[in-house]
Order: structure tokens, then sequence, then C-alpha cells
């Protein structure tokens, strides 16, 4: 062989093996789109939530490398909680192969649901979205833990009654207000509580906020303060929320029998002044920044410039709610590892991932986040688990822990959940029949 | 030179009365279907089709029937995503009560829906004008909205409140649903459009278009030329929301996938009266134009900074997109007050003397 000949060969080699290199680099991560809106009426909820989703990915990143050696992809794609615009983000993710969708917003959950076996993209609704996804054998690509609005809201029948002394009998004869926003989030619950308020004894007064009235709801609150209920339920979100509480604080309504769903933020707490002392929220995870996986956040994620939060947000309410989801993706993509025994995986992985998710309070010390929930664990049929919340008081300041852990009545949600999981697949016919193998039986 | 008529005379009547005229209208026309039917589907990929070709069709769609009433008839309407809202409730109750009927067929019937209730809100046309009936119409919108949210019927008790699409096909192949691949999608839409747009030309050039466009200029000269103004108003109402009801089914059943009543709020309707006049009151063309300014240049916006390789967070590319998109709008206005489709005519006028202007 002469020496050019050997050359050549040579050089041929080092250009396969380079285009190879490239090729495994443009490989060697995992894209993850985070669909957010910083912008946009919803922004002042939706923009801790987004920080907190990316911090936590960002920090994976930063500390590990990634997720098991692979960098994670982040990328963010911007709805303005608007559906048309979620939709034209999802189409352009779509291409670069997503391991799972968090659609973040209600509408956009609802029009991506039938795409996500076809597209092959899981969707972790974390606590929103169809309620009745948390059927595993209907909906194998959609996952929506910890809780559902129904859980949530028998979750708060649970802790009133507990506060009048113990056991659901103690709800007979009471007047509990609902007000809610008049959106499919908020009507979600009123089959509910037609069956429950039957079941219970108690009188429901129904105040419904429409979406363009979100800032005025001086009525409602004047039928609140004729019909004097004995508790309030809250189902809101944006605008709808500080309104509702500074409304109640001018009518003076008892804060401490002021319950609200998940979805309360300081800010919005804190608009209403002092009068809001007493303020109750469910919640699933921990207010604060005490925990090292946040520490760690502090230090390599936003004090090095790489997060859009500013740092007296890290810890707060919301902030720490998107943390969880991303921990939820994380613990996917670690599972799917796991399970597939891949180190890149793609959103069929993942979705195996979920399924099989289970972070115990072993695993949540493992990633520093000792305490700051309860353990997730889901199977193929329950893509929920159906968790226990607790009640968080507002103090002046911030949330302070006022409950212990109440599970849900799931002896009656379950049939509803059931019974529509069952009409939405009737009513969406030929509905997809699940066909995916389950991993763990359990 | 190129854009010229002289050579082309005309024998007929009917060929001086065409729609268009000049040979080189009618070879543009054929080159943009052809591009349409063949070069879009065969080059774009699908985000092209699904996120930017067929919402451009389904908004120019119904921006044309918001130009049909308030263009060419005069009457301003703030109600036009309450029709829109109108057919797609309608075509969704429909296909779920009668699933053996093809979707295609409930799409176009549901605009009949949507018809008879603009009918209902036009009725009071006759008596009340200007801002008065757009307050009229507005009241439309948000009772309209109202219903979506509170008449449980409407969306079979769906505890979510959304109404979802079920998959349906047309000879074997999926064209609702989320197996319908983006190019079938895109070729129903563009077909129901080019079909309704030819229709919407023939209305607006023949003896009830010139109706409209009477009542719109004077109403008490049209009366005292012998137009019916009641019957006249009336029948602008319902080719319009035939028109919205439409475009609305198309939007939920090809484009969305599933919608919440808040699909069609108030802001669709300014969205698409902005359609309207920015790309010309009174024009087909126009409406397309507008359609084309609302929803693709956002889109271009967003995309620019990433195809040049900058990399920009997403919530400031929002914002640089209402920035630049406002400012074009206002440009636009400044430029051309009669909006684009005026633009188009005068570049045209500049063609044919070009180039020796005289």
């Amino acid at each position: 062989m002469t020496n050019a000949n050997l050359r050549l060969i040579l050089g041929a080699a080092t250009a396969l093996g380079l285009g190879a290199a490239t090729q495994t680099f443009a490989q060697d991560s995992i894209y993850v789109p985070l669909l957010t809106y910083r912008t946009g009426p919803y922004a002042g909820s939706g923009i801790p939530i987004a920080d907190g989703m990316r911090d936590y990915l960002t920090m994976l990143n930063e500390r590990d490398g990634g997720i098991g050696g692979v960098r994670i992809d982040i990328e963010e794609c911007e709805t303005g909680y608007d559906t048309k615009k979620g939709l034209e983000c999802y189409e352009q993710v779509k291409p670069k192969k997503p391991v799972v969708m968090n659609p973040w917003s209600t509408g956009l959950t609802l029009s991506i649901i039938p795409k996500a076996s076809v597209d092959k993209i899981p969707i972790l609704s974390m606590a929103y979205g169809l309620s009745a996804a948390a059927r595993g054998n209907v909906f194998p690509w959609v996952f929506n833990p910890p809780a559902t609005y129904w859980d949530g809201f028998s979750q708060m029948l649970e802790y009133i009654a507990n506060k009048e002394g113990g056991g659901v009998e103690k709800l007979k004869g009471k007047k509990i207000g609902y007000i809610y926003l008049d959106a499919g989030f908020g009507r979600e619950p009123l089959p509910l509580i037609e069956q429950l308020s039957k079941d219970f004894g108690f009188t429901p007064t129904l105040y419904p906020v429409a979406g363009t009235d979100m800032q005025n709801q001086s009525a409602q609150w004047l039928n609140v303060r004729r019909d004097r209920p004995d508790y309030m339920i809250m189902f809101g979100w944006g605008a709808l929320n500080p309104t509702a509480i500074k409304e109640a604080v001018k009518i003076n309504y008892p804060m401490d029998k002021f319950v609200s769903i998940w979805w309360v933020g300081e800010d919005d707490v804190k608009a209403a002044g002092d009068g809001a002392k007493g303020f109750r929220e469910l919640n699933w995870h921990a207010v604060g920044a005490e925990f090292p996986a946040l520490k760690d956040i502090q230090t390599r994620v936003v004090e090095k410039g790489k997060s859009q939060s500013p740092k007296e947000k890290v810890g707060s309410n919301l902030y720490n709610r998107g943390l969880y989801n991303g921990m939820l993706i994380a613990e996917a993509i670690v599972n799917a590892q796991k399970v597939t025994g891949r180190k890149v995986v793609n959103g069929e992985d993942v979705r195996r991932g979920l399924e099989s998710l289970n972070v115990d309070e072993a695993r949540l010390k493992q990633i520093g986040l000792e305490g700051f929930s309860g353990p997730v664990k889901l199977t193929c049929a329950d893509h929920n688990g159906h968790f226990p919340t607790y009640v968080q008081r507002w103090d002046g300041e911030k949330f302070v822990k006022d409950s212990d852990w109440i599970k849900p009545m799931s002896a009656k949600v379950d049939p509803l959940l059931e019974a529509d999981a069952k009409s939405y697949a009737e009513k969406n016919a030929p509905w997809p029949a699940r066909t995916e193998a389950c991993d763990n039986k359990s | 030179m190129f854009y010229r008529e002289a050579g082309q005379f005309k024998a007929t009547y009917a060929a001086d009365q065409a729609v268009f005229p000049i040979r080189q209208d009618r070879i543009g026309l054929a080159l943009i279907l052809v591009a349409a039917y063949v070069a879009v589907p065969l080059l774009g990929g699908d985000f092209l089709l699904s996120s930017v070709m067929i919402p451009f069709l389904i908004l120019s769609l119904a921006a044309i029937a918001l130009n049909i009433l308030t263009g060419y008839a005069g009457l301003v309407s703030l109600g036009t995503a309450g029709f829109m809202g109108a057919g797609a409730y309608a075509a969704y109750k429909l296909s779920t009560l009668f699933p053996q009927v093809n979707i295609l067929v409930w799409i176009v019937v549901s605009g009949f829906a949507s018809c008879a209730i603009g009918v209902l809100f036009g009725l009071p046309s006759l008596r009340i004008k200007g801002f008065y009936l757009t307050v009229a119409t507005l009241a439309s919108q948000f009772f309209l909205q109202w219903c979506f949210v509170r008449v449980s019927w409407l969306y079979n008790y769906n505890p979510s409140g959304a109404i979802e699409v079920p998959a349906r096909a047309l000879f074997g192949l999926a064209i609702t649903g989320p197996s319908a691949s983006p190019v079938t999608r895109y070729l129903i839409v563009l077909t129901i459009v080019v079909a309704m747009t030819w229709f919407a030309s023939n209305l607006v050039h023949g003896r009830i278009g010139r109706s409209w466009m009477a009542i719109r200029d004077m109403d008490i000269a049209a009366q005292l030329i012998g137009i019916r103004l009641y019957p006249a108003k009336l029948l602008a109402f319902a080719v319009s929301s035939f028109y919205a009801g439409v475009a609305g089914a198309m939007m939920v059943f090809l484009w969305l996938g599933a919608a919440e009543p808040d699909a069609f709020n108030i802001n669709l309707s300014f969205l698409l009266l902005f359609m309207v006049i920015i790309g010309g009151l009174g024009s087909l063309t126009g409406s397309f134009f507008g359609a084309a300014l609302i929803h693709i240049l956002p889109i271009a916006v967003r995309q620019a900074p990433a195809s040049v390789g900058l990399t920009i967070g997403g919530a400031t590319v929002e914002h640089l997109t209402y920035v630049i998109t406002g400012a074009m709008i206002i440009v636009f206005l400044i430029v051309e007050p009669h909006g684009l489709a005026r633009l188009l005519q005068i570049g045209k006028q500049k063609l044919r003397t070009w180039p020796f202007p005289y």
C-alpha cells in the first residue's frame, strides 16, 4: 500500500468518524419543550410556574450534566394561555421529537389529548386538564398526577368537616358557597357538588364568575353577604383569585372559612392586604426554599444568571408548583432510562417511565426534596394517583401548613371519573383501545 | 410592459363584465390556485400546513363573512366570533347526533344554523343603524358565548365544558381527529374556501351585491331606486353568518380539534374586524390580505430570530411580535387607509403604464 493511498484511507476514516461523532452529538440530548406563558392576562401565574420548571431542569443540567449523563435540551414556547398559539407551539416543537408535553392550559390539553397516541408524545397535565384522563386504560398517553379537581373539591369538604369536629355528617345543614370561574375548569365540580350535597345534606350556593368579569365580582359577593354561607370554596385562576379575596375582605367574610383550590399565589393574597390573613388554600408541596435542591438552584442557576426568576421568588408557591412539574418530568425520564436501559429516551419510553413512576420518600431525599411533597406512584390503570393534599393558611407574610394530609373521597369520586372516561371514549368514538403494554401490573 | 391589456379585445358583454377582464389577472389567479393546490402540499411541512395555511384560510373565510356584512352592506358587526361559534356547536351537535352522515356535509349544513341565528339578530337592523347596530351585534356575541358556557346540551353535558372532535373519515381517509394528516385537512379547507369565495364573488358582483353596496353608500337613495332595504339587509346578515358558521365549524373540526367556549370570544370578533379594515373594506382579496397580515405576520416575526440563529426568550419575542405587528398595522393604515386591497389596485394601475407612465 502506498503512502498516498494510506493517507486517503485514513482521511476517509477520519471524515466518517467525524460524521458519526457529530451525529451522535445531535442525538445526545433529550428534548423537553416547555409550553409557558409569560405574556397575556394570566402571566402573573404563568411566570413563576415557567421559572420553576425551567430552573429545576437547568439545575440538573448544571449540576449533574443532565439526566443519566444526557443533557436536557430545554426550549420554551410562548403560548400566552391561548389555545390557538399553544397549538402552533405544539406543531412547532413536534418535529424535534419532544419526550413529554406540558400544555399548562386546559383548552390546549383537550385539543392535544387525541393527538398524543398518534404522535407518540405523552402529555403531563399536572393536576389540570381532563380529570377523566386519570383512567390509564382509556388514556394511556395522558398523565395528570397528583390529584384531580374532583379530588380537590372532596378534600376541601373533608377539611371543612374536620374543622366542624370531624366526620362528614357534620356537613349536614351547612350552607357551602362555591365561587368559580364559569368555564370548563370551574364547572367541572358541579356534578360532584350535586351528588355530594344530596349524600351529605349540605346546601350549595353557586356564584359563577364569567371569564370576562373576573375583575368585577361585586355582584357575586353582594349575594354572598346576603346568603351568608358557612364556608366558601373557590375555583379560580388568573385575575379571579385576587379580586375574590379582595371582595371577601371588603364584605368582612371570615377568612378562616374561605378555602381555595391550589392555584392561588402569594401575590394574589398580598393584594388584599392584612384582611386576607387566615385565607386557606389546598396544596400538595411545600412552600419555601429550604430544600437542598432549591439551594442548588439558587447557587447554580439563579446566582449564575441562568434563570429569569428574581431571587426572592424562588420558593414561592407557584414557583414550587413549576418545580414540582419539573421534578416529575425529570423523574419520568430517569425512570424511562431505567425501564428501557437506554440513555437517550424518546416519547414512548417516557410514557412507560411515567406509567411506572414511583417517587417515594427515599427518592425524594435522594434528589434533595425531602419533605417537599408526599410520594407519587402511578400505575397503568391510575395515571393520577389521587394523592392527599393539605391545607395551607396565609399568615400575612407567607403560607403556613394548617392541616394534616387529607385523602380524597375516592369512594364518591371514582364512579364519576369512571363514567366520565367512558363517556369521553363513547363521544369520541372510534376512540382507540389501549394497545400499549403495561410495565408494572401492580 | 408585461401587465397590459393591449390586444385583448372583448367581443361580448359577458367578457367585458367579467370579474377578471384582463388575461394576466386570470393567469395570475390560475398560478395562485396551482401553487395552493400543488406546490404548498408538496413542499410545505406539517408546521406550514397546520399552523400557517389552515388557520390562514379559515380566518380568511371568516373575514369574508364579516366583509360581506361590513364591507359590502355597511353594517358594522362585532358578533362574528359568536356566529362562528354557532356554526361550530351546530356541527358538533349534528355530527354527534347523526354520526352516519359525513362530517363535510355537517360542516356545510351547520352554516344554515348559524344563518338562522344571524337573521334573528339582524331583525333590528332596519330600525337601528351605525353604532347602535354594532352594539346590538355585540349583544349577540355575548349572548351566544353565554349559551356556549351555560347550555350544557350544546356540548353534550361534557364535564370539561368543551366540544371535542370525533374522528371521521371520507372514503376511508381520515379527515378529522388526530390521525387526519395536515395535507388532507389543508386540501379540504382550501377546497371549501375556494368554492365559497367563488360563490361570494359572484354574489357581490351581481344584483344582490350591488344592492348591498347601494345601501352602504346611501340607504335613502337605494330605497328611492327601488331596493327593498329590509330584505337586502337581512340577506346580508344571512349570507354573512352562513359564511361565519362554516368558518367556525372548520375552525373546530379541521384546525383546533377541540374548543372551549373561550375560542369564540370577543377578541376573535375584533381580530376579524381588524382583518377586514386592514385588508380592505368591500374587497374579497382584501379579506385574504387582512388574514395574512394578522395571522401570518406574527408567526413570521416569531420565527425570524430563530432562523438567523439568534436565541431570544419566548416572552421577549412575543412582546416584540406585538410591537412589530402593531407598528405595521399603523404604517399600513397611514400609507393606505383603504386597506391592502387598494394598495394592490394602485400597484396594478402603476404596472399598466410601466415603464412609460403618462
